[in-house]
């Protein structure tokens, strides 16, 4: 190989999600404060539901007790099962379709939402066994779930989505209003 | 001579009468000498003419009972004296109307037989609508070889197919029922099957004569080069139409065909109804014609040949095959086009289709040995390169292009094609990848690695080809890994792995769906930077001596 180059220092190089993944956000979750979801939409148009850095779950001294992926009474997001190449079987998600619950060890408990249309593929399981790698890895192995959208809607589903840029100027906004005495 | 026997004779003059070519009556004599066939049409007309005379001569001194009576029991009996040229439509209403009428049928037979005498030659039979007639002629074989020579093939046989409309299906059948009974008369043993098929007639008249056009040139039942020639007539393409009311399940729509009224769906139908229902939809004879079918045009295919090698790829924004994202090309080029234009440009052939023994990205260089891979090429004007034109066309392609290389190419057959498929996950690949550390890391730290075999890893389908591939875990084996530190972030890992292993996502992890992965071994984050495939151990196609 023809490693002559040096790489300097370990910020530099762009990362995996850099590379191959465009971000997109929802912020403040169905009219709930700071409660922002991150879709990672890869260039093959599969996308990745994490938590935004900014999320409640996230911030300073929260730890996760628990993740629960029954929706409800009939509905369990384990029991989704994908076969073949076209992956017929998935559960099929809108916008506000609910993926999991987390309670944290404060009992507050928050919802995780789809964000987008499409058909879901898996949900992280790790994260019921290690609920840690949630606060620790939130952009990688701590994502929520992964989701195909249809073909036909691999560029329009992320048109209600906020882009990088956008959702840092959401985020300033919110420092700067909380930074304000009222 | 024509081998007719005296039983053929009924046969023959309802055959003439009906408005048949002498070789469609050849074809329901089950006449299966091809010499028969290959005499001129004029000569065999000739024969039937005075055949049948002999058997009028013969008939009228000592056999007129049995005559009436067959005359009475088909009711569609030779075309009577009213029938004339343009009369075709309403042959069947005079056939009736003449056999209403026993005594003249002796003066009807002679009439007919002179009329079929005098115009026979030049009018367009009712059953092959020409195809054994003017369309099987030395003139049309020059044509034929004509087509052949233009296209420049290189080939020392041939085989002759034909395509002939489907409504040649329906007149056959109409014919068959207008002489069944005779038929089996002849023989009882005989049956539909057994009437020379227009197809054959026609290839055994043709094949000679197109070889003789092609010297040198064989024209056999079995060869990789394929001469079609096609005839339309579109006059009578409504012929088959009302089998599509009468047989509906046999004509289904489809989206690749341009008319229902397939070769193949005819004769089912045909199979299918029953003759009360055909002749109530249908003439028996068949009417006339007013032309003969066209010869729509000489299509020439030749078998594919297979191309076979291995290939090295020097370059990391250079796609394996053509990368098109919504109809939009990205990177200009890619390695099989690098490699199949001046493949194809030698065997002059019309396309090709590219395999290989697994790919790699488009930012992956295949190192060592190189890849096997082997090339379908369709439709080859030449098919037949020396080794040392190989060697030549080889040179070519690597002279072409620095962002590939080519060794080991040479023709292979079809079936050892698969054997670069066949226990492709099995065998062993190596890699070279440039890893980074986010913790800086010293020679210490990573050694361990060297001391790893065969590490039982599980990798659900990455997220980067789980468009195109099912979801599942795959358990792959990393039989060895070396490691060879650059500086503290920086260092390559050389692997050997079982081939199907995703290298990219056992160094990142893939979200964690990779497990384990480097990032857990090493206890920090890793990335790829850089990856070679090193070696592809797969022992095809054999290697070529330089």
């Amino acid at each position: 190989m023809d490693g002559t180059e040096q790489r300097e220092t370990a910020q530099a190089a762009p990362s995996v999600i850099d590379r191959y993944y465009t971000r997109w956000y929802r912020a403040d979750m169905k009219g709930k404060p700071c409660e922002d979801h991150c879709v990672l939409q890869h260039s093959n148009r599969i996308c990745v539901i994490t938590l935004a850095e900014t999320h409640p779950i996230l911030q300073s001294g929260r730890t996760v007790k628990s993740i629960n992926y029954q929706i409800s009474n009939g509905c369990s997001r384990l029991n989704n099962k994908v076969s073949g190449k076209s992956k017929r079987g998935g559960q099929f998600l809108t916008d506000f379709a609910p993926l999991c619950r987390i309670t944290c060890t404060d009992e507050t408990e928050y919802t995780i939402y789809s964000c987008i249309r499409g058909r879901l593929l898996e949900v992280n399981e790790d994260i019921l066994k290690r609920p840690a790698l949630l606060l620790e890895k939130p952009s990688t192995e701590g994502y929520i779930a992964v989701i195909l959208p249809k073909f036909e809607e691999s560029k329009s589903i992320t048109e209600n989505l906020l882009s990088r840029e956008e959702f840092e100027e959401v985020v300033s906004k919110r420092a700067a209003a909380q930074t304000q005495p009222s | 001579m024509l081998p007719l026997k005296d039983k053929d004779k009924p046969l023959v003059q309802k055959l003439l009468a009906a408005g048949c070519c002498a070789r469609c009556v050849l074809r329901f004599c089950c006449v299966g000498l091809h010499a028969a066939y290959r005499q001129p049409c004029q000569d065999s007309l000739k024969e039937l003419q005075a055949f049948v005379s002999d058997a009028e001569n013969g008939k009228s001194e000592q056999a007129a009972a049995p005559e009436p009576a067959e005359g009475n029991s088909t009711s569609h009996d030779a075309a009577g004296p009213n029938s004339t040229e343009e009369n075709s439509t309403s042959q069947d209403a005079a056939g009736a109307e003449a056999s209403e009428d026993p005594p003249s049928k002796r003066m009807k037979l002679e009439q007919s037989v002179s009329e079929a005498q005098a115009d026979g030659a030049s009018r367009v039979c009712v059953c092959c609508l020409g195809i054994l007639q003017q369309l099987s002629e030395h003139t049309q074989a020059v044509k034929i070889a004509e087509a052949v020579k233009a296209e420049n093939y290189e080939f020392d046989s041939l085989v002759l197919s034909v395509s002939l409309p489907a409504q040649l299906c329906v007149r056959e059948h109409s014919c068959w029922l207008h002489v069944k009974k005779e038929v089996r008369e002849k023989c009882m043993t005989l049956d539909k099957d057994d009437v020379i098929q227009v197809k054959e007639a026609f290839k055994w008249i043709m094949q000679s004569l197109i070889a003789k056009e092609l010297r040198g040139v064989s024209v056999v039942t079995k060869s990789v080069f394929e001469v079609g020639v096609e005839f339309t007539h579109p006059e009578t393409d409504a012929d088959c139409h009302f089998l599509a009311t009468a047989c509906p399940d046999c004509f289904k729509p489809t989206k690749n065909k341009l008319s229902v009224f397939t070769r193949m769906a005819v004769v089912k139908a045909l199979e299918k109804i029953p003759a009360d229902k055909f002749l109530k939809h249908y003439p028996c004879p068949p009417p006339r014609p007013a032309g003969s079918c066209s010869f729509q045009d000489v299509q020439c295919l030749h078998v594919a040949v297979f191309v076979a090698g291995r290939y090295n790829k020097f370059c990391r924004s250079l796609p394996q095959t053509p990368w098109v994202i919504d109809g939009e090309r990205r990177m200009e080029s890619s390695v099989e086009e690098l490699i199949a234009a001046p493949i194809l440009s030698a065997f002059r052939a019309d396309g090709f289709n590219f395999s290989s023994s697994g790919r790699e990205d488009v930012d992956v260089r295949t190192l060592g040995n190189g890849r096997p891979f082997a090339m379908e090429l369709l439709n080859p004007h030449r098919s037949r390169l020396s080794r040392a034109e190989m060697k030549q066309l080889q040179e070519a392609i690597n002279k072409s292009s620095d962002k590939i290389r080519v060794r080991d190419l040479q023709i292979v057959t079809r079936e050892a094609t698969g054997r670069m498929k066949e226990g492709e996950e099995e065998k062993t690949k190596s890699y070279t990848a440039l890893v980074w550390t986010q913790k800086p890391v010293q020679k210490d730290d990573i050694a361990f690695l060297d001391e790893i075999k065969e590490l039982s890893i599980d990798q659900k389908t990455p997220l980067r080809v789980l468009h195109r591939r099912a979801l599942a875990v795959r358990q792959r084996l990393v039989h060895s890994m070396s490691t060879r530190l650059l500086d503290p972030h920086h260092f390559y890992l050389s692997l050997k792995t079982q081939a199907g292993t995703y290298i990219k996502e056992f160094v990142h992890g893939d979200f964690g769906r990779t497990k384990p992965n480097l990032c857990e071994l090493l206890k920090t984050d890793t990335d790829i930077l850089e990856l070679d495939v090193e070696s592809v151990d797969v022992d095809w196609p054999p290697a070529i001596p330089e």
